[in-house]
C-alpha cells in the first residue's frame, strides 16, 4: 500500500514537472550589484526592484526566472570576478547590472566576448552600449533627459535668452552643463552669460545680480540639490522670477524642503516619477511599498522594468538561449513599463520620453 | 547693477573682515594661527539659527546666545587645547597649530552629529526688511552687517589702545615673558583674547546666516581659509589690516564675477593678494617684524 502511494506520487510529480516545463521558459539570470560598502543603498533598491519583478513574472507562469545575485562592492575587479562566475559556473543566460558605469566598462567587454547579453539598469555614462552587440541598458542618460526639459520649457515659455549657471568643480554638474549648453546652441537660444560656482559656497549673490541685470527668459542651472536649493532661494529673494531648468542632480524632494516656496517654477526631467497618474505606476509603487516599507526610487523602478524587458525577450526567444535572447532583446520596441514607453535603438541604447516635472504648489508635478 | 554689486561686495567683505579680526588678534597675542576659528564661527551660526529660526526668538537673543556659546568654546579651546602646550620646553612651535586643527575636526564632526549634513534654513523676519533706492534694492541686513563690522573694529581698537587691559594685551603680544615679569597676568590676557576672538566669530556666524539664509557644517572651512588669506594680506596681527583686507577681498571677488568671469573668482582675488605680498611682504598694514619678536 505505501509503495503504491509513493509510486503514484512520483508519477504525479513527473507529470507535473513535464507540464510545467512545457509551459514555462526557465531563465537563469545573473545580477551583479553593490550589496556591501559605499553605494549599497543603490544596490539594495536595484535588487529589491528585481525581486519584486521576479515574483510577479513567476506568478504569471509564462516565464520562470531564477535570479543569481552577486556582490561587486562597487569595485571593478570584484564586478569582473562576479561576472565570470555567473557566466562560467552558474551558466546564466543573461546578466543584469553592474551598478556603476565604471564597473560596466570592465564587465561589458567580458560578457560581450563570452556572448552573454548584459544590461545595465543604472549606468548612465557615455559609450556604454558601444562596448559591443551584447551590451544593453535601460537607464536614461542625462544627455537625453536635459534636452527634453529644455525643449518643453522653451516651447511653453517662449524662451529666447538664457543664462547658464553651473558648479565647475564637479564632474556630474559639469557634464550636465555641457549638455545644457549644447541644447541651447542647437535651439539657437542666445546665451547671455555663463556663470559658475563651487561646492559648498554660501553666497551666490554676485553671480545672481549679474544674471538679473541681463534679464534672461530662463536660467539653466546644473547643480546638485544642496547648492541648487540655496541658489533658487537667493535668486527668488533677489527678484529673479524666470523659470529654472535643472539637471538630474536637482531632482530631489530635498529642494522643496530647503528652498520652500522659492523652489516653485523649477523644471527637471526624470525617467521615473512615482506620482505619475498611471495605473501601472500606482500598482508598482503600492506593491513595492508593501514589500519593502518605502517608496521605490529611480533605481528600483529601472531594475523592475529591466527584468520585465528580459522576461519579454525570453518569451520571444522561446527558450533560454544566449544568442536567441540577444536578438530578441535587440528587437524590443514600445515596451510598456513603469518608466513609460521604452525601446532600444539600433545601438541597444535607450529610447524613451522622460517625464518633465515642475515644482508647483510645493510638490513635483507633471509639466504640461 | 553697479550699486547692487557694490552692496554685495561690501556685505561679503564685512563678514570676511569680522572673521579675519578673530584670527588676527589671536595671532597678534599668541603668534599662533587658530585653525578652529572657522568651526567656532560655524557653531555661532548654528546657535543663532536655533534661537532665531527654530525658537522664533528675537534677533538680539540670537546674537547673545551665539556670543555666549562661542565665548565658552573659546575658553575651553584655550584651557584644553592651548594652555597645556604653552611654556613647555622642547615642544614644537607647531604644536598649538596642530592642536587647533584637531579641535576644528572635532567641532565639524560634532556639528554633523548635532545638526546633520546639508543646508539648514536660517530665517528671520529682520532679514526680509528691504527698501528701494531708485532701482536698487537694499536689505536692512546688509547695512546692519557693515555697521556691526565697523562697530566691532572700533570697539576692538578702543579696547587695545585705550584700556589698561588692552595695554597688558599689547605688552603680552610684544613679549610674553617680559610682560609677565612686569606684573601683567598673561594667562588671563591670553584667555580673554581667545574668548573675545571666538565670540566675534560667533557674531560673524549669525551675520552669515542672516545675509545668505543658509548655513551648513562645512562653512567653517571655506570661511576660515578666506580669513587666513586676509590676515596675511592685511598684515598678521593688524586690526586695520584685517578689516581693509576683508572688505577688499569681498569687493574684488564680487567685481570679478560682475565684470569678468565667475570661474576666475578665487583665482583673481588670490593673484591680487600674491601681487600685494610680493611688493609688501609684511602685508598691507603689517610692520616689519621688530627685533624683539621671537
Amino acid at each position: 500500500m505505501p509503495r503504491t502511494i509513493r509510486l503514484a506520487g512520483l508519477i504525479a510529480m513527473i507529470a507535473f514537472a513535464l507540464v510545467f516545463m512545457g509551459a514555462a521558459i526557465q531563465g537563469k539570470i545573473g545580477v551583479i550589484s553593490i550589496l556591501t560598502g559605499q553605494g549599497s543603498g543603490y544596490g539594495e533598491a536595484i535588487t529589491n526592484g528585481f525581486k519584486l519583478a521576479r515574483d510577479e513574472i513567476n506568478a504569471k507562469g509564462a516565464v520562470h526566472i531564477e535570479l543569481v545575485i552577486e556582490d561587486s562592492s562597487g569595485k571593478q575587479e570584484q564586478a569582473l570576478a562576479a561576472g565570470q562566475k555567473l557566466i562560467n559556473s552558474a551558466q546564466v543566460v543573461a546578466i543584469l547590472g553592474p551598478t556603476l558605469s565604471t564597473e560596466m566598462k570592465v564587465m561589458g567587454p567580458e560578457a560581450n566576448a563570452s556572448g552573454v547579453p548584459i544590461m545595465g539598469t543604472s549606468t548612465t555614462a557615455a559609450g556604454i552600449t558601444q562596448i559591443g552587440k551584447y551590451v544593453f541598458r535601460n537607464s536614461l542618460p542625462e544627455s537625453q533627459a536635459i534636452p527634453a526639459s529644455v525643449k518643453k520649457a522653451v516651447k511653453k515659455y517662449n524662451i529666447k535668452k538664457v543664462a547658464l549657471f553651473y558648479g565647475n568643480d564637479d564632474v556630474f554638474t559639469k557634464s550636465g552643463f555641457d549638455t545644457m549648453k549644447k541644447v541651447a546652441e542647437d535651439l539657437k537660444l542666445s546665451i547671455v552669460t555663463i556663470e559658475t560656482f563651487q561646492k559648498g559656497q554660501s553666497d551666490y549673490k554676485a553671480q545672481l545680480t549679474k544674471i538679473k541685470g541681463l534679464s534672461p527668459d530662463a536660467v539653466f542651472c546644473s547643480a546638485l540639490y544642496e547648492e541648487g536649493a540655496v541658489i533658487l532661494s537667493q535668486a527668488r529673494k533677489m527678484g529673479i522670477k524666470v523659470p529654472f531648468v535643472g539637471g538630474n542632480g536637482f531632482n530631489s524632494p530635498k529642494v522643496i524642503e530647503i528652498a520652500k516656496e522659492a523652489a516653485e517654477g523649477l523644471l527637471v526631467a526624470t525617467p521615473w516619477f512615482a506620482d505619475r497618474n498611471d495605473p501601472k505606476v500606482k500598482a508598482f509603487v503600492a506593491r513595492y511599498e508593501k514589500a519593502y516599507g518605502k517608496k521605490p526610487d529611480q533605481f528600483a523602478a529601472q531594475a523592475y522594468d529591466a527584468l520585465y524587458i528580459m522576461a519579454e525577450a525570453l518569451q520571444k526567444a522561446g527558450k533560454a538561449d544566449r544568442e536567441k535572447l540577444r536578438d530578441a532583446l535587440a528587437g524590443i520596441r514600445n515596451f510598456d513599463g513603469v518608466l513609460g514607453k521604452f525601446s532600444f535603438d539600433a545601438d541597444r541604447d535607450v529610447v524613451m520620453e522622460p517625464n518633465v516635472l515642475i515644482i508647483k504648489d510645493g510638490k513635483f508635478q507633471m509639466f504640461q | 547693477m553697479f550699486a547692487e554689486q557694490l552692496i554685495n561686495g561690501i556685505t561679503l567683505g564685512s563678514i570676511y573682515a569680522i572673521v579675519a579680526l578673530g584670527y588676527t588678534i589671536v595671532f597678534g597675542v599668541l603668534d599662533i594661527i587658530n585653525m578652529a576659528h572657522g568651526e567656532i564661527f560655524m557653531f555661532g551660526a548654528f546657535v543663532g539659527m536655533l534661537i532665531a529660526t527654530k525658537a522664533h526668538a528675537p534677533l538680539w537673543a540670537a546674537f547673545l546666545g551665539a556670543i555666549a556659546v562661542t565665548a565658552v568654546m573659546g575658553y575651553l579651546l584655550e584651557r584644553i587645547a592651548l594652555r597645556p602646550l604653552r611654556g613647555r620646553s622642547g615642544g614644537s612651535a607647531l604644536a598649538p597649530l596642530i592642536s587647533t586643527i584637531g579641535v576644528s575636526i572635532l567641532l565639524e564632526n560634532t556639528a554633523h552629529k548635532l545638526f546633520g549634513a546639508g543646508n539648514q534654513l536660517f530665517e528671520t523676519s529682520f532679514a526680509e526688511i528691504k527698501f528701494e533706492v531708485g532701482p536698487v534694492t537694499v536689505y536692512l541686513v546688509q547695512a546692519a552687517i557693515l555697521a556691526i563690522a565697523i562697530l566691532l573694529m572700533a570697539g576692538l581698537w578702543l579696547w587695545l589702545y585705550k584700556t589698561r587691559a588692552g595695554k597688558g594685551l599689547r605688552a603680552t603680544a610684544e613679549n610674553l615673558e617680559t610682560a609677565g615679569l612686569l606684573g601683567v597676568d598673561t594667562t588671563k590676557i591670553i584667555t580673554a583674547t581667545v574668548v573675545v576672538a571666538s565670540s566675534m566669530g560667533g557674531v560673524a556666524g549669525v551675520l552669515v546666516g542672516m545675509a545668505f539664509n543658509y548655513i551648513n557644517n562645512q562653512m567653517g572651512l571655506s570661511m576660515g581659509l578666506k580669513g587666513l588669506a586676509i590676515i596675511i594680506f592685511g598684515g598678521m596681527g593688524s586690526v586695520a589690516g584685517a578689516v581693509a583686507g576683508g572688505i577688499l577681498l569681498g569687493l574684488s571677488e564680487t567685481f570679478v564675477v560682475a565684470y569678468g568671469s565667475s570661474g576666475y573668482r578665487d583665482a583673481i582675488a588670490f593673484i591680487a593678494i600674491i601681487v600685494v605680498l610680493l611688493i609688501k611682504p609684511q602685508g598691507l598694514f603689517g610692520q616689519a617684524l621688530p627685533e624683539t619678536r621671537r
